[in-house]
C-alpha cells in the first residue's frame, strides 16, 4: 500500500474543514469543522507510523494520534460549554454576532 | 492493486464524501449526522491501515460520544435552519482559501511521497501499544489525565448559571427577545429576575 492514498484523503478532509470553519456562521458547526481537521491529522500520523517506520519500538505516530484524540475530546467539552454560555447571554450562537471585543 | 487498496478506496470515498455533506449540509442534525459517518470512515481507515486499537478508540470515544455531543449543542441551542443561516458571506472565500490549500498540500504530497514503493501494512500489536503507553509514554499520559479533569471541572464551571450554595435561587441572566416591558412590574424586575421566575414572578404584587 503506497502512503500517498491516505495522505491524500487526509489532506482532503483537512480542506474540507478549513472550508467549514470560514464558510459556516453556527458556532457549533464551526467546532464540528475544527474536529474534522484535526481527525485528518489523525490519519496523517497513523499512516507514517504503520507504512514508513512500522519498527519504532515507541509507537510514536499512533500515540499521537491518540493523545489528539484525547485532547480534541477536552476541546469538545470545554468549546460547547463556551457556545452554551455565549446562547445564554445573547440568544445567538452565530460568530458574526460575537463581536464584543472587537476593537 | 490489492484487495487491501481497494478497500481503501472504497472507504475513503465514503469518509470524504460524507466530510464534504458535514460541511455543506443545510440541516443542522444532517449535518452532525454525516459528521457520525465521517469519524466511522476514519475508523475504517483505520483499520485498513492495520491500527486496530485506534480505530475502537475512534469509535467509542468520536462515534460514541462526541458526536452526542454535538447532537445535544445542536438541540440545546435552537440554531436557525437553512443555507443562508447557516452558511455567512464569505463562502467564496472559503471556497478559495481551501481549494488552493488543497492544491498545494497535495502537490508537495505527491512530490515528496510519490516515489515512495507500496509497502506491506504493519502495524504494532495491541501488547506493544500497551508497553509503549506504559514505559515510554507514561508521563505524557499522566499529563492528558489531568488535563481531562481540568476540562470536565473548566466545562462545568463555565456551563452553571451563576455560583451559589446548592438549592439556594441565584438570579440568572434572562433572554429578552424584543418584547417591551411592562411599566408596572418594572420596578420589580429583581424578583422576576430570580431562577424559577415563571411561577414566582406573578406571586408578587
Amino acid at each position: 500500500m503506497s502512503p500517498v492514498g491516505p495522505l491524500l484523503l487526509a489532506t482532503f478532509l483537512f480542506c474540507a474543514g478549513v472550508y467549514g470553519v470560514i464558510a459556516r456562521r453556527n458556532a457549533v458547526l464551526v467546532l464540528l469543522s475544527v474536529e474534522l481537521m484535526l481527525n485528518a491529522v489523525n490519519i496523517n500520523l497513523v499512516t507514517f507510523q504503520n507504512l514508513l517506520f512500522p519498527d519504532d519500538p515507541a509507537v510514536t505516530g499512533q500515540m499521537f494520534a491518540l493523545f489528539i484524540i484525547g485532547v480534541a475530546a477536552a476541546e469538545v467539552g470545554v468549546g460547547l460549554a463556551i457556545v452554551f454560555n455565549m446562547f445564554r447571554n445573547r440568544a445567538s450562537v452565530d460568530v458574526d454576532d460575537a463581536d464584543l471585543m472587537r476593537w | 492493486m490489492t484487495g487491501h487498496d481497494v478497500v481503501f478506496v472504497v472507504v475513503g470515498l465514503v469518509t470524504a464524501g460524507a466530510a464534504v455533506l458535514t460541511v455543506t449540509s443545510k440541516n443542522l442534525m444532517h449535518a452532525a449526522l454525516y459528521f457520525a459517518v465521517t469519524l466511522g470512515g476514519m475508523a475504517g481507515v483505520f483499520l485498513t491501515l492495520a491500527a486496530d486499537f485506534l480505530a475502537l478508540v475512534q469509535i467509542v470515544v468520536y462515534v460514541g460520544a462526541v458526536t452526542v455531543l454535538f447532537l445535544f449543542g445542536l438541540m440545546l441551542t435552537r440554531a436557525p435552519i437553512g443555507r443562508e443561516a447557516l452558511d455567512g458571506q464569505n463562502r467564496g472565500l472559503g471556497m478559495a482559501v481551501s481549494g488552493g490549500l488543497f492544491v498545494v498540500l497535495s502537490t508537495l504530497v505527491i512530490g515528496a511521497f510519490g516515489g515512495q514503493g507500496t509497502a506491506e501494512v504493519s502495524g504494532p500489536g495491541i501488547r506493544d501499544f500497551g508497553i509503549a503507553i506504559f514505559a515510554d509514554w507514561v508521563l505524557p499520559f499522566e499529563v492528558l489525565s489531568m488535563l481531562l479533569l481540568a476540562a470536565l471541572i473548566g466545562a462545568i464551571v463555565l456551563a452553571r448559571r451563576e455560583s451559589g450554595e446548592s438549592g439556594e435561587e441565584s438570579t440568572v441572566t434572562r433572554i429578552e427577545l424584543s418584547v417591551d416591558r411592562d411599566p408596572d412590574t418594572a420596578e420589580h424586575e429583581q424578583p422576576a429576575l430570580t431562577a424559577g421566575a415563571g411561577s414566582s414572578g406573578e406571586e408578587h404584587p
